[in-house]
């Protein structure tokens, strides 16, 4: 087992040439797909939602690729390598989720909207402040979850690719490296957005959604055989490996953590379980990245069938993650996934590494699968990233430049011109913040930002669509409310200072015990929503019954 | 293309419309209470009923993971059900209401003027 990684010093060349060799050929096919989708993309439809030309199957595919980002892939088998249970609870969050979309979201929104979330937000209400206050938390949002990728990808290509401190790659050290794979993976992804659009957009997610399902199912179908396809043998053996026994096949090692003695930290170690739980499952629906991917078909029957293939393909994604988290766990042993790195993010590659040696053979098979898990683990960022600076750079231009400042007098031409240059700009934001937060634990930014989007964004779409009385008041409310409430808590949380594995480790002015602002902030955000509603004598029923029509029958949609 | 703004309000006064709305709403919303009142249930029972759901029931498979993958088989049955609910008894009245929109056809259950109830 000690030779994990270890082999890096005699196969790492090999493994590194392939890995990027094999990035290189995803990012050419990419790219590729990416011009040939540029001469498909004429009008503001082509580029805002790819034409509404794709399949449920398709759609589906590419919200798979929009969600499992490299925090779910390398993220949560991870979490279930380190401590067991408790990351596979963690996965179930973000696939219940899904229910919320399905039920209460998808198909209204693609009938009512027609490019972007404030679309049905602002549909029955005052333009301007509506589509400011929605572009505003979608820029929020997609920033949180973009820095946190892109400084997840600067940690990782160290790992991946293997370089040691001290050691050179081409002549740059770790630190250079990081900064370089930033600017590389801020350079492509925006390159994928002004060039293709949401269609090349679009196919970048289906390939990667191949790419990563097949590459864990093989890891997975290798992990089975080896315990002949027993489950229970599995277990017993990540947990015999983990070092903690059964407790690893038992929830509490990282979430609701027990602390002896101490009933304040208990209790609040457990009210953060639940407010994680709580803003995953709401998260989901609210995040504008995935929200814009229902445009991108012909109809709400067809947004309902992608959603229901997303469902089974990222429920299967999870149910994968399982067996490779407790395989890593199992064949690689805690100990060696720590040395490696000590969030466990290295765990899925290193447990390639392990699968390669054990079945194609020696070293060469080891660096072989390692090459084609961190490969895969690069498309998977260079994807999630790309949609989200799609779904950011829509929202400034539609919402913003188009709605907000033009007042709704700028040509389509003119539209699609300032999304490419908002999309520059957005992901040359990004590169600068995130080049800045790289040695900053920035872990938290993705519960972050679905604890914003379950507390800002969500309350505001249901509101929208059921409630008749709902007013410009009320909307605002909810979005800034919940933007600023979930905002307010993190920043005096023990994330960001006064605790040891804080964002300012050494500073403290932390009063709000929870690391998850959820189970406050979420609330918060639908009561302040029906504040501002009640508040506002503003009532427009001809446009909800306008509204509530076409998003029930698809009457007039896009 | 949207119509006016008199014949939305007509619509959504119609029969017709009611039904479908009442048919949408009479599921969803509660299936969404009850998934969420079962996946807290699972939270909750992972943060306070630990000992619970460390009973081992096949070899080292535990209630925890039970639990954990009866939400994934929920969220699938759920899913399932919704699509197949949704293709009988929502589609076809909102394609009726649809095809009556687009024609500028009386909506059933609007008052003989054209006007609603």
């Amino acid at each position: 087992m000690g030779t994990i990684l270890a082999a890096e010093a005699t196969n790492g060349s090999t493994s590194r040439t392939l890995t990027i060799t094999l990035f290189l050929v995803f990012v050419a096919i990419t790219l590729a797909i990416t011009v040939w989708a540029s001469r498909q993309t004429k009008t503001a439809t082509d580029f805002y939602a790819g034409g509404r030309q794709f399949s449920g199957f398709q759609n589906g595919m590419a919200i798979g690729g929009d969600y499992m980002s490299a925090a779910s892939f390398l993220g949560i088998a991870g979490l279930i390598a380190l401590y067991g249970y408790d990351g596979f609870l963690y996965s179930i969050g973000f696939l219940v989720a899904w229910l919320v979309a399905l039920l209460l979201v998808a198909e209204f929104l693609r009938n009512s909207g027609r490019y972007t979330m404030a679309d049905v937000l602002a549909f029955r209400m005052r333009q301007r402040p509506v589509r400011t206050a929605a572009s505003v938390s979608t820029i929020v949002v997609s920033i949180f979850y973009l820095i946190a990728q892109m400084v997840g990808a600067g940690a990782l290509v160290s790992l991946l690719l293997g370089i040691k401190p001290g050691a050179t790659f081409l002549g740059m050290d770790a630190d250079t490296a990081k900064v370089a794979t930033i600017i590389l993976v801020g350079a492509l992804m925006i390159i994928y957005v002004t060039v293709g659009g949401m269609k090349g957009t679009t196919y970048v997610q289906i390939v990667k959604a191949f790419m990563l399902m097949g590459g864990a199912l093989i890891m997975v179908v290798m992990v089975l055989a080896h315990y002949k396809f027993n489950l229970s043998a599995l277990l017993g053996d990540a947990a015999d490996q983990s070092g903690k026994g059964s407790a690893f096949l038992e929830p509490g090692l990282r979430y609701g953590v027990e602390t002896a003695g101490d009933a304040a930290k208990t209790f609040y170690s457990k009210m953060d379980l639940l407010s994680l739980g709580l803003a995953l499952v709401l998260g989901t629906a609210g995040l504008p990245h995935i929200l814009t991917r229902f445009y991108t078909v012909p109809t709400s029957r067809i947004a309902r069938k992608s959603v229901l293939w997303a469902i089974g393909i990222i429920g299967t994604f999870y149910l994968f993650t399982l067996a490779l988290g407790f395989g890593a766990a199992a064949l690689v042993g805690g100990a060696n996934i720590t040395a490696q790195d000590k969030a466990g993010n290295t765990a899925a590659p290193q447990l390639a590494q392990q699968l390669g040696i054990d079945y194609l053979g020696g070293d060469t098979g080891g660096s072989i699968m390692l090459a084609v898990i961190a490969a895969v683990a690069f498309a998977t960022i260079l994807a999630v990233v790309a949609g989200l600076t799609l779904a950011s750079s829509s929202s400034l231009a539609h919402d913003f430049y188009a709605s907000v400042i033009k007042r709704g007098t700028a040509s389509e031409r003119d539209e699609v011109r300032v999304a490419r240059i908002s999309a520059l700009l957005i992901g040359a934001v990004a590169i600068a913040l995130s080049i800045f937060a790289q040695s900053l634990n920035v872990a938290f930014l993705v519960a972050l930002a679905f604890a914003v989007a379950a507390s800002a964004n969500l309350p505001a779409i249901l509101y929208s669509l059921f409630w008749r009385r709902f007013n410009t008041a009320g909307a605002l409310w909810s979005i800034y409310g919940g933007l600023g409430a979930a905002v307010i808590l993190v920043f005096f949380s023990p994330v960001v200072s006064g605790s040891a594995t804080a964002m300012f480790p050494d500073q403290d002015w932390q009063w709000f015990p929870l690391s998850n602002p959820g189970i406050i902030s979420i609330p918060l955000g639908f009561f302040f929503g029906w504040l501002g509603t009640v508040l506002s004598k503003e009532t427009d029923p001809e446009k909800y019954a306008e509204l509530e029509v076409r998003s029930l029958t698809g009457h007039g949609a896009h | 293309m949207p119509a006016s703004a008199e014949r939305y309000l007509e619509v959504q006064n119609s029969d017709e419309f009611t039904r479908l709305r009442h048919r949408l709403r009479s599921f969803i919303f509660p299936t969404t209470v009850a998934f969420i009142v079962w996946y807290s249930l699972y939270v909750l029972l992972s943060a306070y009923a630990r000992d619970f759901m460390s009973i081992k029931l096949i070899g080292n498979i535990n209630v925890a993971l039970i639990f954990g993958l009866l939400q994934f088989v929920s969220t699938f049955v759920i899913a399932w059900y919704y699509s197949r609910y949704a293709a009988q008894k929502l589609d076809p009245l909102a394609d009726d209401l649809y095809k009556e929109l687009e024609n500028g056809e009386k909506v059933a259950g609007t008052t003989a003027d054209g006007s609603a109830h």
